[in-house]
């Protein structure tokens, strides 16, 4: 009897910096166990032999910032059976999404000798704004544990323990201090997804929304506890307009501090 | 008072340097020796190695929302009252892993686990804290369920409980009646009496094993003075309560289940869930599967969850409670009105724990009044 085929594993790439996928590199020696389970088709950042589609899962980071790219996603969904968007531009645009606040045209105006050059959109969009997804796996950058917990409960048929709860259970779940009721420092973790692992809080650091806004989100009660922490409407406005400046719970607390 | 009405008639003192005496022979006895210590501005429960661990001079500010470990009154042991966590930390921890099974062919075999429970000796422990274990035994012990995890870590657990002499700004177990003496489920209760010419501790045997201990440690028959400070202490931290729970809670929500505060406290609520994970008698847990990647090895694991996220009212077809309104709610009336009808006492011992731990300083106090009041009561 010929053994199972392994299932076909694509990483794809569009704007964004690499981090998330260095994160799969940098799983080591579960990297090696990964890539004895699936066939890593098309993986440009880990080698250059490509495997042609269609492929069972593809994990695409970058966020669509160029028309090229919004014709390309459509390619690789057309490719793919499971679609999983990893890291804030994929699932929110990312950083690069600042430009959404702005007169982009301005920009490569004043930047760029030969604006006819630059071909990009006006904003910096997530792949769920162009193609359905089917998982998406937050953070900037992703938490490896987490996207080896994706592949791993994909190859054995169950649910990934990916919470979309707050950054606050993280907290509490690993007896962390809270900073802002200890300290006073203001915190975005209890509108931000958990994930990363607990990583700010741990070291006495607010949480800067890395993941992203949770479930269920009350960014206006929260805005208002900042004020009282001596926050000011631009530092408000510029705490909630980071990594997932464009996800909509966030882009809509941060336009009420313009 | 006569000695003979004292409810601390057999009480013994104790110097405040046989406190590491106590620690020590708690230690030798087999115990983990778990107490308050100072991490990241606040007290936490730890491993307590001697006395010398103990936050010593420091008391807690607390307010919604709030905490400050300020520097108080020099080489007191138990200005501050109750932190972040709680002993529930310890019975019913954050994750436990329930069982871990193997594949064998088509099937699979459960793996045995043959670890035994951890002993430990809870140092430190509130009157409060001792109500919030005695709300989790009926949880976890109800007479149709028990959990064999949580009772074997309770059952050998030493208490070693501490009279609150000082009462913090969110704390209102006086209207709980939960406190600040503890009355019974301690082997050893300890007050500290301050005074201007003395500091000691007075300290009680609740059980044969609790007696046992103290036999151990150098210490004298209280006098009637003796046990008279010690009830002053308490009676001081009533005086000093800082919250109050409006009487008869109960049956006041249970008749306010349509009430417009519940829309109100929603557009503060974060749906953070702070306050489920500090409180001492919230219970709820889900459970999750982990696999290595071949599948060969899988364990189920129960973690900590609340009543404040979708996924856990999460049923075929969405969540059951999607308002934040309905949320609160549910968490409010399940502490203070229908834990009544389930376990037959409250769900809350006023420990203050969800005030001050909120990031926006919701108080279930202020809320519970709030509706007594919409009902023309003053
Ligand atoms: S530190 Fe931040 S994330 Fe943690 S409990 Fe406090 S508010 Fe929530
Ligand atoms: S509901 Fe609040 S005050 Fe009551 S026991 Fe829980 S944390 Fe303490
Ligand atoms: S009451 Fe406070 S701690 Fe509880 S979920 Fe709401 S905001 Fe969070």
């Amino acid at each position: 009897m010929a053994a199972p085929s392994k299932p076909k594993l694509a990483v794809w790439k569009f704007s964004s910096c690499d981090g998330c996928q260095l994160q799969l590199l940098s799983c080591e020696d579960e990297l090696l166990a990964v890539a004895g389970a699936v066939d890593i088709a098309y993986f440009l950042e880990a080698t250059r032999a490509e495997i042609r589609g269609p492929y069972d899962v593809s994990l695409v980071e970058g966020s669509v910032t160029t028309p090229e790219e919004a014709e390309r996603i459509r390619k690789v969904r057309r490719q793919s059976k499971l679609l999983i968007t990893i890291g804030a531009c994929a699932t929110a645009g990312g950083i690069q999404a600042l430009k959404n606040f702005k007169d982009v045209d301005g920009f490569i105006r004043s930047v760029y000798a030969h604006p006819e050059y630059v071909e990009t959109l006006a904003t910096s969009t997530a792949i769920r704004d162009h193609v359905d997804v089917d998982f998406e796996l937050r953070g900037c950058p992703i938490n490896k544990a987490q996207l080896l917990e994706v592949l791993n409960a994909l190859l054995n048929d169950r649910k990934p323990n990916v919470p979309p709860h707050s950054q606050c259970i993280e907290c509490k779940l690993a007896g962390t201090v809270c900073v802002m009721v200890a300290h006073g420092t203001p915190c975005l973790g209890p509108v931000t997804q958990a994930g990363c692992g607990n990583l700010c809080p741990s070291f006495r650091r607010g949480c800067y929304g890395c993941f992203g806004p949770k479930q269920t989100t009350n960014t206006e009660s929260l805005a208002k506890r900042f004020a009282t922490l001596d926050m000011d409407e631009r530092s408000i406005k510029h705490f909630f307009r980071s990594f997932n400046a464009n996800a909509a719970a966030f882009r809509r607390e941060s336009e009420t501090h313009e | 008072m006569t000695a003979k009405q004292s409810p601390l008639q057999k009480a013994s003192i104790i110097d405040v340097q046989t406190l590491d005496d106590l620690i020590s022979t708690l230690a030798h006895a087999g115990y983990q020796v778990i107490g308050p210590r100072k991490q990241d501005d606040a007290i936490v429960y730890d491993t307590l190695r001697s006395a010398g661990d103990l936050p010593v001079g420091y008391a807690d500010e607390q307010d919604g929302g709030k905490y400050r470990l300020v520097k108080a009154r020099d080489g007191i042991y138990f200005d501050y009252v109750v932190g972040p966590q709680s002993w529930k930390r310890f019975l019913f921890p954050p994750h436990q892993k329930i069982c871990q099974m193997r594949k064998q062919g088509k099937a699979f075999r459960i793996v045995e686990e043959t670890a035994e429970p951890p002993c430990y000796a809870f140092f430190g422990v509130r009157a409060c804290e001792i109500a919030a274990m005695k709300v989790q035994d009926k949880v976890f012990d109800n007479g149709t369920f028990a959990d064999p995890g949580y009772l074997g870590k309770r059952n050998a657990a030493f208490i070693v409980a501490v009279n609150c002499g000082r009462a913090g700004g969110t704390c209102f177990c006086a209207s709980m009646n939960t406190g600040p003496r503890a009355q019974g489920g301690f082997d050893l209760a300890l007050t500290e009496i301050v005074e201007k010419k003395r500091h000691v501790f007075l300290i009680e045997a609740g059980s044969v094993r609790g007696s046992e201990i103290l036999a151990k440690i150098p210490r004298r028959a209280a006098t009637g003075e003796d046990t008279a400070a010690a009830l002053a202490a308490t009676d001081r931290a009533v005086k000093g309560m800082g919250r109050k729970m409006v009487e008869d809670v109960g049956p006041l929500l249970k008749r306010n289940l349509e009430h417009a505060r519940w829309g109100e406290v929603a557009k503060r609520c974060l749906t953070c869930a702070n306050c489920t994970m500090v409180c001492p008698t919230c219970f709820c847990s889900t459970v999750e599967d982990v696999t290595d990647l071949s599948g060969s090895n899988a364990e189920r694991w129960r973690r900590w969850d609340s009543c404040f996220t979708m996924d856990f009212s999460y049923i075929h077809g969405g969540a059951v409670r999607r308002e934040t309104s309905s949320r609160y709610r549910q968490w409010m009336t399940h502490k203070l009105s229908s834990w009544f009808e389930q376990f037959g006492t409250s769900g809350c011992v006023g420990c203050g724990r969800c005030i001050t731990w909120c990031p926006v300083g919701i108080d279930i106090t202020e809320e519970a009044r709030a509706i007594w009041e919409s009902e023309g009561r003053r």
